[in-house]
């Protein structure tokens, strides 16, 4: 078992985001979490990779590294390409001098090739576009080779040819290292194309658990609002009242 | 009318929200004093853990050195060389007039050595690098890239902070040295075209006025101060969020308990030193 989440409870000021939530991801599995804006689906993800804390339940993950690719790629925007790349290596202590200049330009160029960006180690994330810096975090989260693998919206901002790409690097990433996988996602496109299974949170809960054919087959009420993109239905977007 | 009436007709006024502001910054004075004494502290135990270790991030807190003293230099003698001249010029003629011409070198030794220096350079600084500690730090939070250096596994106090702290503490006695002697010099040339006093004059004079006391204190406050800004700037930038907003007010922040800190530093040194 690779994520096991238990019972989660989280609130921030009083207010409570998500209660009771469970659900298991194995290695080589990738769930879609998917809700409303404001459902509680990035805490979650900053819930297992321990940005934030929760306030019970428990949250158990397989030894190994944790990466995560941030919506907005989250690039160290002073860094060049290549020192972003090889960040966690050169940075973290148990890697500490583990790796020559020479291994460090292999894996660097190894990990670009792996999301088709080669040759572009000396660029500044400014000089890249949103799709591209968003294949550099997806070179950078995974060159520790992670054992679990968080998205946040990994294709929000983007157009619809370099979402497809992305969403192919998600799978191709999935059959290199097959660690477990979530993703945070409003895209139905991601679903279909990258997910094994999928939760949907609303008014801090899980409302529909399955597949993503499931999903898309029937699901329940709240799936079908979803799907449809209906405003009338059991879901109400917050201040729409 | 009954009582919720009442009290939602208070929550309306002008008092009410006044109060209610009150609170809210008296709130943020204390959260924001105890995050200051938390990363103090942290800074303080992961930099002798780094040098037990040797594991101390060199390079990082060269550049850092480099940004910090070389950067600021050239505003920080603008604005001791200018308060200098302003002050050599107005208290020259005047010491002539009462005969004590003999003595504007040492009074301007002794007032840029314990203060003019060490504060102007303080005040430059935190402008100038205080304010893009502030501002570089709190975009990092607001663009999630804290939370990715947090992600891989690098502690931001070592990143950010202990680089940022060391250069200030290191550095600042350098850029104050420089800002000193560069601000006597100024003070002479000013005493020299307002008030004719010779070069000569002027020299054996400053000898007179210069305490070895006088300038270790200065160096020992200057150090501090780097220190104090580096690690305000920083914090102020790390609580940083929201957006663009987020970060103004944050790099406002940091400015302004930057010059409050200083103040309180100086006159804690003045009243151990000098009192």
């Amino acid at each position: 078992m690779s994520i096991d989440v238990r019972h989660l409870k989280k609130s921030f000021k009083g207010k409570t985001v998500l209660d009771d939530i469970s659900f298991k991801v194995e290695d080589g599995e990738i769930l879609a979490v998917v809700g409303l804006s404001g459902a509680g689906k990035s805490t979650i993800l900053k819930l297992i990779c321990g940005l934030t804390q929760p306030d019970s339940g428990e949250i158990v993950v397989s030894e190994g590294d944790i990466a995560m690719v941030f919506q907005y790629s989250a690039l160290f925007d002073s860094l060049d390409v290549f020192e972003n790349i090889a960040f966690a290596l050169k940075e973290r202590k148990e890697f500490k001098n583990k790796y020559t200049q020479k291994q460090l330009e292999e894996i660097v160029a190894q990990k670009l090739k792996l999301v088709g960006l080669e040759g572009i180690e000396s660029k500044m994330p400014h000089e890249l576009s949103g799709g591209m810096q968003k294949r550099v975090s997806f070179a950078r989260a995974v060159v520790t080779d992670p054992k679990t693998i968080l998205y946040d919206e990994p294709t929000a901002g983007l157009d619809p040819v370099s979402s497809t790409m992305i969403e192919d690097y998600i799978v191709r990433l999935k059959d290199e290292f097959n660690p477990a996988s979530v993703i945070v996602t409003h895209q139905l496109s991601t679903i279909q194309r990258c997910a094994t299974k999928v939760i949907m949170l609303y008014n801090t809960k899980i409302v529909y658990s399955g597949t993503p054919q499931d999903m898309i087959d029937g699901g329940n009420e709240y799936t079908k609002q979803f799907i449809n993109a209906c405003i009338d239905g059991p879901m109400k977007v917050a201040g729409s009242d | 009318m009954n009582h919720s009436g009442i009290i939602e007709i208070f929550k309306q006024s002008a008092t009410f929200a006044l109060g209610k502001m009150l609170v809210n910054q008296t709130q943020d004075f204390f959260e924001t004093l105890g995050e200051m004494g938390i990363r103090t502290w942290q800074v303080f135990y992961l930099t002798i853990k780094a040098l037990v270790q040797r594991q101390m991030k060199w390079k990082l807190i060269l550049e850092q050195c480099s940004r910090f003293a070389v950067d600021s230099l050239p505003i920080t003698l603008t604005i001791v060389g200018m308060v200098s001249v302003i002050i050599s010029m107005q208290v020259a003629p005047e010491m002539v007039k009462q005969g004590g011409e003999k003595f504007v070198g040492a009074l301007m030794a002794v007032v840029t050595t314990r203060e003019l220096g060490v504060i102007m350079s303080g005040f430059a600084i935190i402008s100038m690098i205080g304010s893009s500690y502030a501002s570089e730090i709190a975009t990092m939070r607001v663009t999630e890239q804290i939370d990715a250096l947090k992600v891989l596994k690098v502690n931001p106090i070592e990143y950010l902070f202990i680089p940022r702290v060391i250069a200030g503490f290191v550095m600042m006695p350098v850029v104050v040295i420089i800002a000193s002697t560069f601000g006597l010099i100024c003070s002479g040339v000013a005493a020299h075209l307002s008030a004719h006093i010779s070069r000569l004059n002027y020299i054996s004079s400053l000898w007179q006025g210069l305490y070895l006391k006088d300038i270790f204190v200065s160096l020992g406050k200057a150090a501090c101060f780097g220190a104090a800004i580096a690690i305000i700037s920083s914090t102020c930038g790390y609580l940083a969020y929201g957006g663009a907003k987020g970060v103004g007010l944050s790099t406002t922040k940091a400015v302004v308990w930057s010059f409050v800190a200083i103040c309180i530093i100086d006159y804690i040194f003045a009243s151990i030193f000098f009192f």
